[in-house]
């Protein structure tokens, strides 16, 4: 059981932290025909929204209430009826989701009262579900933000019912903040391949794959769960509950629905994997589809010839609480050792982290912690990569943001092949890390000549082209 | 080259297999034929000088196939690291115009990279179409005045270990004895302490290993005047005749080298080995002893307390994750032995360990190591080496990179032994990373997960009832 080390400075440097409302925005964005609408100032929606663009390479519909000074004092009531009626106006969604922030939250908005007075106010509009989800930026972080959405989500869109397995072939999956839109694909492949139909909530894959679609605009998710599945959930088999940080949704779906649910902490490794393979082949009754079967032998072979380079590696992790869990297991799984664990917020699951200790910090923290204990790879965001440099060691990017790479956003971390790819890219980040290289070493009795090397002109233009003389 | 000098090279009276009824080394067997040819095996022996350009006159699959392929560093130029090929075309071959490609390929290299000398590699095409690869290399010479060195080693000539001879024969024959050395520079004079100058022969620096000796020579006064050739300089092997003492390292590849060295210039020489703190503490009683100096003996005598005292120490944790595991060893030559001293030194058990290339002597001293009825394997197809490593009761199979996935595949811990290998086991220091390396692969958490089956039957049902995550 991982020791956890609690936030001991006053300030932080170089946060690892995104805030809630980004989280629940996420999860909104998961949502076919959705748009969220934070509850606060400009600069809220503005800050997460360059986020999201930036990291998914993406329009990314997100909206503001745009509270000022006086509705800060006198209340901004009326900005969130006004915020409504416009979106609902201007693009008609099927779903908007009002996440408050830590202006309206300080401020004390009851925003539920509010959308019940938006409802009376504007009857044209009641088809367009409106959920609120309570996600001030002071506590949590990006992941409980994710996951207060799904909880949200469930408490006003599902029905209380008692049908528990009607749809014996339907298996309800929430997808925690941790799987990227890759993730995902990759989750309702593998269910799909043992003949279930998999209701995902949210389905990121579906609108933050990076597709390019017909319409040349919108203002809202060109994909995602459509609300309607959100009605049928009640009558799965079971619920899948992908990261433990969407546990207390599952928890709440349980309590409307009876549709037991089936826990995950994370989907990386073969043993993680195997796990999920189990669960779905006795849900469904089917074996385990061939391909999947390759699937393993493959990821088998590669832990054979990546554990040389992962073997002993000294490995520092700085993610969101699921995904350092998942990671952990995944390097414990190669013989590595997890020196360096950093989560931004506490988490029940940080105790089942793979490693001696999680602290509770920032990537300065990660920084002196993996310089400390002699760290030789950083998995962590964008923001690792000064770290990284400054520490003289490779860096594994995943978790939010991805700035400065193509392709992070959609990358496929859970499976059989998912763990395969990653193995191979932490085994060549070791072999292209020569700080274990033993150091070039000169005899004191080294005639000079021998020291003083320039790097040789490499004139090819002028022979070539005597070259081309001759055989032509 | 002509029948008669290939006779003559197969013919080492240093080498103990001269005595046996097979004069020299053995042909290879069609079918059943492994490891090199000639070529391979000349340009392996030589491609460590760094700063040389390393031309291989032939077609593609001479160069090609195998340049920048050896773990081989150098702690300046890199010269030798370009693959320099003249790519015999078609036209080339039927038109007679090799001879020419080769000439303005030599003035190619002088004048991109201004060398101090060319390398030449005789490939079969040109030997057999009968190209004067010689009087081309003496052409360029002279036009452009940059020693060219012919190295007559064509692929059809024979084995790689021939190659190996070649290969030193043409630095003995062309290089040696072509200039003096410098004086030991000033600021490297202690007082006290007498400037002995040596060669290694059979050095190749791989992984870098012989920075974790050369340190300890500088310390004790030994000025290595030429590794044979790793990380070695053109104008060092010119150097080679003026040493007092030789040293045929860990290999009897260029023992024609060292025996030529002692007719020619009256050098002693003697064989030993840096694997294991037992053989490298010998290495250094060696040439104290060769070099008379009393002073030496002494300092030597401290210094190999001093650092077997400190490596014992270091190696303490190691030995005791290490004690009582089996190794099967398969590697040729003096590594039979030389690796078994090292592996007992960390309270090893070696129960089995391969003799294809050694001689008598070197089985001598097997039997002296690990007893008179020590296990000797002559023929290690993959087949008899699983066989032996079941039927010993092996725990780590150590082998070259060619039985990499032999091992792997059959889901054995493996350690790399050869030149292809990306670690530095010689020398005091090399024993630690032996013991890490050892440790990593034996205590690999990946065994039990890709030896037990998949926990579902051969038709992909789940295996138990009991399941580890019941539907609630």
């Amino acid at each position: 059981m991982a020791r956890i080390i609690r936030r001991s400075k006053a300030l932080s440097v170089s946060p690892l932290k995104a805030s809630q409302p980004l989280g629940a925005a996420l999860a909104m964005l998961g949502m076919n025909r959705a748009i969220p609408m934070l509850h606060g100032s400009q600069g809220c929606t503005a800050f997460a929204k360059v986020f999201l663009v930036r990291h998914f390479r993406e329009p990314i519909p997100l909206q503001t209430t745009a509270m000022d000074q006086v509705s800060a004092v006198m209340g901004a009531d009326e900005n969130l009826v006004e915020g409504l009626a416009t979106v609902c106006g201007k693009s008609r969604p099927d779903l908007i989701g009002v996440l408050t922030t830590g202006l309206s939250e300080t401020e004390g908005a009851d925003v539920e009262r509010v959308i019940r007075e938006f409802r009376q106010q504007h009857p044209e509009f009641a088809d367009v579900a409106v959920v609120p989800v309570s996600t001030p930026d002071f506590s949590g972080s990006a992941e409980t933000g994710f996951a207060l959405a799904v909880t949200a989500l469930i408490d006003h869109q599902v029905p209380e019912s008692r049908q528990a397995g009607a749809a014996p072939g339907q298996v309800n999956i929430l997808a925690g903040a941790a799987l990227t839109p890759g993730d995902v694909e990759c989750l309702k492949d593998m269910v799909e391949a043992f003949g279930l139909e998999p209701l995902m909530v949210p389905d990121l894959s579906g609108s933050l794959d990076g597709h390019l679609s017909e319409a040349r605009l919108s203002a809202l998710t060109t994909g995602g769960t459509p609300l309607s599945h959100l009605d049928r959930l009640g009558q799965s088999a079971a619920t899948l509950v992908m990261g433990a940080s969407m546990g207390s949704a599952a928890e709440h779906l349980e309590a409307r629905t009876g549709v037991p649910n089936v826990r995950f902490d994370s989907l990386m490794g073969l043993e993680a994997t195997d796990e999920l393979m189990l669960t779905l082949s006795r849900l469904s009754g089917r074996p385990v589809p061939p391909r999947l079967q390759r699937e393993r032998a493959r990821l088998q072979d590669a832990m054979l010839d990546t554990h040389f380079m992962l073997g002993f590696s000294r490995v520092a992790i700085a993610a969101d609480p699921d995904l350092l869990h998942g990671f952990s297991h995944l390097i414990r799984e190669m013989g590595g050792e997890v020196v360096a664990a950093v989560a931004p917020t506490r988490a029940p699951v940080l105790e089942r982290v793979a490693a001696e200790q999680v602290k509770i910090g920032d990537l300065e923290d990660l920084e002196a912690l993996a310089g400390e204990r002699g760290a030789q790879c950083l998995i962590a965001n964008t923001h690792g990569v000064e770290p990284a440099r400054r520490l003289g060691i490779p860096l594994l990017r995943a978790g939010f943001p991805q700035y400065d790479w193509l392709g992070g956003f959609q990358r496929t971390w859970i499976g059989y092949a998912g763990a395969r790819q990653a193995l191979f890219d932490l085994a060549n980040l070791q072999l292209s890390n020569p700080s274990h290289d033993v150091a070039p070493y000169r005899s004191i009795y080294a005639h000079p000549e021998a020291q003083t090397w320039e790097e040789p002109q490499h004139d090819t233009t002028a022979s070539s082209a005597s070259d081309h003389a001759i055989w032509h | 080259m002509k029948a008669q000098d290939i006779k003559a090279l197969l013919d080492e009276p240093a080498c103990d297999h001269n005595t046996k009824e097979k004069s020299g080394c053995a042909r290879p067997r069609p079918g059943a034929a492994a490891g090199g040819c000639a070529f391979d095996g000349a340009q392996i022996a030589l491609l460590p000088v760094a700063d040389v350009a390393h031309i291989v006159h032939g077609p593609i699959a001479c160069a090609g196939n195998s340049w920048d392929n050896r773990g081989t560093r150098s702690s300046g130029p890199d010269l030798f690291r370009l693959g320099l090929t003249t790519d015999l075309t078609e036209q080339d071959v039927i038109m007679g115009r090799s001879e020419k490609r080769l000439l303005h390929s030599i003035r190619q290299a002088v004048e991109s990279f201004n060398p101090p000398a060319v390398f030449v590699y005789n490939t079969c095409v040109p030997a057999l179409i009968g190209d004067d690869v010689e009087a081309v290399c003496k052409v360029a010479e002279e036009r452009w005045g940059v020693p060219v060195v012919f190295v007559d080693a064509a692929g059809f000539y024979g084995s790689k270990n021939l190659g190996n001879r070649i290969a030193g024969e043409s630095m003995v024959k062309q290089v040696v004895g072509s200039r003096e050395p410098e004086p030991p520079p000033e600021s490297a004079q202690r007082p006290g302490i007498t400037v002995h100058d040596i060669n290694l022969i059979g050095e190749y620096n791989i992984a870098g290993e012989f920075w974790h000796v050369l340190p300890l020579l500088d310390e004790l006064g030994l000025r290595v005047l030429c590794t044979l050739s790793g990380d070695a300089r053109y104008h060092q092997v010119q150097t080679m005749h003026r040493a007092e003492a030789n040293m045929m390292v860990c290999s009897k590849a260029m023992i024609n080298v060292a025996r030529k060295l002692q007719e020619g210039y009256g050098t002693p020489w003697f064989e030993g080995s840096f694997y294991g703190i037992n053989d490298m503490s010998h290495a250094l009683r060696e040439f104290a002893r060769l070099l008379g100096d009393p002073d030496l003996t002494r300092r030597t005598e401290d210094l190999i307390a001093r650092e077997e005292a400190r490596i014992r120490a270091e190696l303490a944790p190691w030995r005791e994750r290490l004690a009582g595991k089996r190794v099967l060893l398969y590697t040729g030559g003096v590594k039979s032995w030389s690796v078994v001293s090292a592996l007992q030194d960390l309270g090893m058990e070696v129960v089995a360990t391969g003799t294809r290339k050694s001689t008598e002597e070197d089985k001598a001293r097997i039997r002296e190591l690990m007893g008179e009825d020590a296990r000797m394997i002559e023929d290690g197809n993959p087949k008899a080496l699983l066989g032996i490593f079941e039927e010993t009761r092996a725990d780590v199979l150590i082998a070259g990179g060619r039985n990499m996935y032999t091992a792997l595949k059959a889901r054995i811990p493996f350690l790399d032994i050869n030149q292809e290998r990306e670690s530095a086991y010689a020398g005091y220091q090399g024993m630690l990373e032996l013991a890490r390396q050892l440790a990593l692969t034996l205590e690999s958490p990946i065994w039990p997960h890709v030896r037990q089956p998949a926990p579902w039957d051969s038709t992909g049902m789940p295996l138990d009832t009991h399941t580890h995550q019941e539907a609630r």
